[in-house]
């Protein structure tokens, strides 16, 4: 798995590759272009000069399989608060991925979402309602994780669990890479990208 | 092994993305009310306005309860996929390996049903309000049904165009109100035919051949609107 950069406007002549079984974390201030060079990578934006590659191919290229192929959780996760936290992984997964009820329960209950099932969204805090988004994680086979500061409104043992999640997911085979202000702390090694500032 | 597992067909996603909405509207019941009590508002006031002299008011009924029906609709086009867009939901289903013509058009398809589809049953009653002649009553229902969806699958390109806009709503009006002209033309025709007692097939045939249309093009642009607000 490849994936390769090189472009000019926040940051240039970025370049890095991303392998199967790897965890990437974009780091830097605030307003480096993190979340930016995330969106270029989920294929969102094009504004970009250079080459994404994808096993060797430019994502726009093969866009309809690069898109079975990854998980893209931005800020805004798209779990919608008027619906349960069940309704709303049904219908992600009715658009990504052949699973059964019963996988969604265990990813509810492996996020700490036990008995929140039919809670409609609004009535979860913060946090649970983030836990929804994350327990796409649990349950997707995509390869590619794409992972826009996936720590935020996480209390201190979800930040544990969803860690050894990432390292799961890094074992089976996944690549991931993610932007986060928390150090991360993996039981494995893991790659840094740092963005500077003031690199137009 | 992680990977490419197989993916839903069109079908499955349609049908999910179909349950969702519906599932969606009906927890937001309330807003069904809204362009209904529009139009029972506007229809009530013109009697007041112009005098209550019937010959005068069955002449402009066919007509006013079209524009009445029209407006009603566009009240609610604004906020088609503004809460999907905020919440971030609009960016999963555009990035989902579906193709988004076919979820795009479920989405629409039940904004019809929550807005298009209400207004149409009312409308006879607003033309009973108006004493239209009892000859427009059915060319009425038929029209606006079939008027309704185009005014929904047009207005949703406007709403598309719009949604990465914090204010939005004066400029879909502006957006699809011309769209929107061809469509009452022969709508308003079809009935005020009825009421006069000559045919109306020919009017109710251009606007089935403008209802189909809108419903298979419009997702084409509708889709072409949102990849680019989704670039924003």
């Amino acid at each position: 798995m490849t994936c390769e950069r090189d472009h000019r406007l926040l940051f240039e002549d970025l370049s890095f590759t991303l392998s199967a079984g790897r965890v990437l974390q974009v780091a830097g201030a605030n307003g480096s272009g993190k979340t930016t060079l995330l969106r270029f990578l989920a294929g969102i934006s094009n504004a970009y000069s250079g080459d994404i590659l994808w096993r060797g191919d430019p994502i726009h290229k093969v866009s309809a399989h690069y898109r079975s192929q990854f998980l893209y959780l931005a800020h805004a996760p798209g779990v919608s608060l008027s619906l349960t936290a069940l309704e709303n992984l049904r219908w992600y997964f009715s658009l990504n991925q052949h699973i059964d009820s019963q996988a969604l329960y265990h990813g509810l209950r492996e996020v700490g979402l036990e008995g929140y099932e039919d809670v409609p969204g609004f009535r979860l805090s913060a946090g649970q309602q983030r836990r929804i988004a994350l327990a796409r994680l649990v349950i997707s086979r995509a390869p590619l994780w794409i992972l826009d500061e996936p720590f935020t409104a996480i209390d201190r043992g979800g930040v544990t669990e969803l860690e050894h999640l990432l390292c799961r997911h890094a074992r089976d085979g996944g690549a991931i890479v993610l932007t986060t202000h928390h150090a991360l702390k993996l039981d494995m090694a893991f790659d840094r990208v740092e963005l500077e500032e003031g690199q137009c | 092994m992680l990977g490419p597992e197989q993916v839903p067909g069109s079908l499955e996603a349609t049908a999910g993305t179909l349950r969702r909405d519906l599932l969606l509207a009906y927890r937001r019941r309330g807003d069904i009310i809204n362009p209904l009590v529009f139009a029972l508002i506007v229809v009530t006031l013109f009697p007041l306005g112009i005098g209550p002299g019937e010959r005068l008011l069955a002449e402009i009924a066919p007509g006013l309860v079209w524009v009445v029906a029209l407006l009603a609709c566009l009240l609610s086009t604004d906020s088609i996929f503004r809460d999907d867009y905020l919440d971030g939901s609009l960016q999963q289903m555009l990035l989902s390996p579906q193709p988004g013509y076919f979820l795009v058009q479920a989405k629409v398809v039940v904004h019809w049903l929550v807005s298009g589809l209400p207004v149409t049953l009312m409308a006879p009653l607003l033309g009973l309000m108006l004493s239209m002649p009892g000859g427009g009553y059915l060319p009425l229902l038929v029209s606006l049904l079939f008027g309704t969806i185009s005014l929904s699958m047009i207005g949703a390109i406007g709403a598309g165009l719009t949604v990465g806009l914090k204010r939005g709503g004066v400029l879909v009006a502006l957006i699809v109100l011309p769209l929107y002209i061809p469509v009452m033309i022969f709508g308003s025709g079809a009935v005020v035919a009825g009421c006069e007692g000559r045919p109306y097939s020919g009017q109710l045939a251009v606007l089935v051949a403008l209802t189909v249309l809108a419903s298979v093009l419009a997702p084409l642009a509708i889709t072409g609107a949102l990849r680019i607000n989704m670039d924003d």
